[in-house]
């Protein structure tokens, strides 16, 4: 089935197999290989990806589904001039990461949030909502849970 | 593993979808959300031949109020129960205090009510609410439109009385009146678990007495289940105050609808972690410590005429 995806900005013509899973094509066609697939179950959240803005699991939506829609992923956070984005920042100054492997589903879920709430500095039960949507096994999450809420009170300054 | 291969339709109307799952030769499913189905497609423990996405159906999106109903969209995510004001009244907080423990916020921006409805996993916090509340299942088919009571519509795990030719369009609740208080608890293992047991309570005072309560149980049995044993230990009795501390004593009135909704009402089906002597005991434990939430939520809203005992 042919399907136009626009992914971090670009618009990409696809022919894909309706089975075929959105985070597998973004890796394998696109070779978008940021999104990383853990448990494929939907319960890690390593694959996490913005669909039209909102957190999703790349692994529980079929990339047929996604004709004509706007996808972030990983890749797509840093600036153009290859600026990280201030999540990543905040994750590297908060040490939220260890082996990494599930850092991308967490700035994806973040970003989401980020972008959905100017004033997540204000609640930090969001944040944790945020927090424990996804499955780390290095850091014990406070660490993530604090950059986080870091990278919320800066855009919050940036915009005041 | 992933989804094995099957056909895949995308209609912009109820009729079209209707049309699409009439095509008998075909095992089909209903792609709403998915965020159970394409993880059971993933195990390939369901192998559709055609898969009808309705999310490009735009007459299946929104809800609304609808006299004294609120009517949601097959297409109505459950993160649009999170905000309190979303829905008015009662059925708004007993909606956004049961939502959050729906998954997390990545499912819930996904997942429908309907499809839940459609789904029907025993442990489903919103099939236990609609049971409770007597909500309706709305279906489109071949031969029309038809309504079916919840109390009718939920034969077994993942078996409904929805017939494979019909989509549900929507479900609805009724709105709950202002001398209503609401709770909802969950007991689970751990955040990423189903519930082992949870229990949704709707209790009305009219002059000082429970002159209605409704008590929805989840995962306590093959489907979700009403606990009419329960309510009727309840209806009649006065609006007691609430003891102190976090303990019920056993001769409260709401202890002794938590032993009858665990010992008359759940079936439960014994679970890894979970036999049927433990799910009863956090039956009869749930149970009293909701409708306790349910009457901390009336109290403050009770006219002082029928207030009562404060």
């Amino acid at each position: 089935m042919k399907i136009t995806l626009t992914v971090n900005g670009t618009a990409h013509a696809l022919d894909v197999e309706p089975r075929r899973l959105l985070a597998d094509v973004l890796r394998d066609d696109l070779g978008l290989t940021g999104t990383h697939l853990g448990c494929e179950h939907g319960v890690c959240g390593a694959c996490s990806v913005l669909i039209d803005g909102e957190a999703v699991r790349a692994c529980l939506v079929l990339a047929v589904q996604c004709d004509g829609r706007s996808v972030r992923t990983v890749e797509g956070l840093a600036g153009p001039d290859g600026e990280p984005h201030p999540l990543q920042r905040a994750f590297s100054a908060e040490h939220a990461l260890q082996c990494g492997f599930c850092t991308p589903g967490f700035l994806m879920v973040a970003a989401g949030a980020l972008d959905a709430d100017p004033d997540l500095a204000d609640k930090p039960e969001a944040v944790e909502g945020v927090v424990g949507s996804n499955i780390c096994r290095c850091t014990g999450y406070e660490s993530i849970r604090r950059a986080i809420a870091r990278a919320a009170r800066e855009q919050r300054e940036t915009t005041a | 593993m992933k989804p094995a291969s099957f056909d895949y339709a995308v209609p912009r109307t109820v009729a079209e979808a209707v049309q699409a799952l009439g095509d008998t030769g075909r095992a089909a499913q209903v792609l709403a959300g998915g965020q159970s189905l394409i993880l059971e497609m993933h195990l390939q423990r369901v192998r559709p031949q055609l898969v009808v996405d309705i999310n490009r159906i735009a007459e299946l999106d929104g809800m609304r109020v609808d006299g004294d109903e609120l009517r949601v969209g097959a297409l109505v995510r459950h993160a649009a129960f999170e905000r309190a004001g979303a829905v008015p009244g009662p059925l708004g907080t007993l909606l956004s205090r049961a939502v959050v423990n729906i998954a997390h916020p990545p499912i819930r921006s996904r997942g429908t009510m309907a499809g839940s409805y459609g789904w029907a996993h025993p442990a489903s916090e919103w099939c236990a609410i609609g049971v409770a509340l007597d909500a309706t299942v709305e279906v489109t088919g071949p031969d029309g439109a038809r309504s079916i009571p919840a109390r009718n519509y939920f034969l077994g795990p993942y078996r409904t009385a929805r017939r494979p030719q019909e989509l549900i369009t929507a479900v609805r609740l009724p709105l709950l009146g202002g001398n209503t208080g609401v709770g909802f608890v969950e007991h689970r293992r751990t955040h990423f678990c189903f519930a082992q047991v949870a229990v949704a309570a709707a209790l009305t005072v009219t002059d000082g007495v429970i002159s209605d309560a409704r008590i929805g149980l989840v995962n306590a049995a093959d489907r979700p289940l009403r606990a009419r044993a329960a309510e009727q230990t309840l209806i009649g009795t006065g609006f007691a105050p609430l003891p102190e501390g976090s303990r019920l004593p056993d001769g409260h009135p709401f202890a002794r609808a938590g032993r009858a909704a665990a010992q008359q009402d759940a079936a439960p089906v014994a679970e890894p972690y979970a036999d049927v002597e433990y799910k009863r005991q956090a039956i009869a434990v749930l149970v009293g410590r909701t409708l306790t939430e349910a009457a901390t939520d009336l109290r403050p809203r009770l006219a002082p005429r029928q207030g009562g005992p404060r």
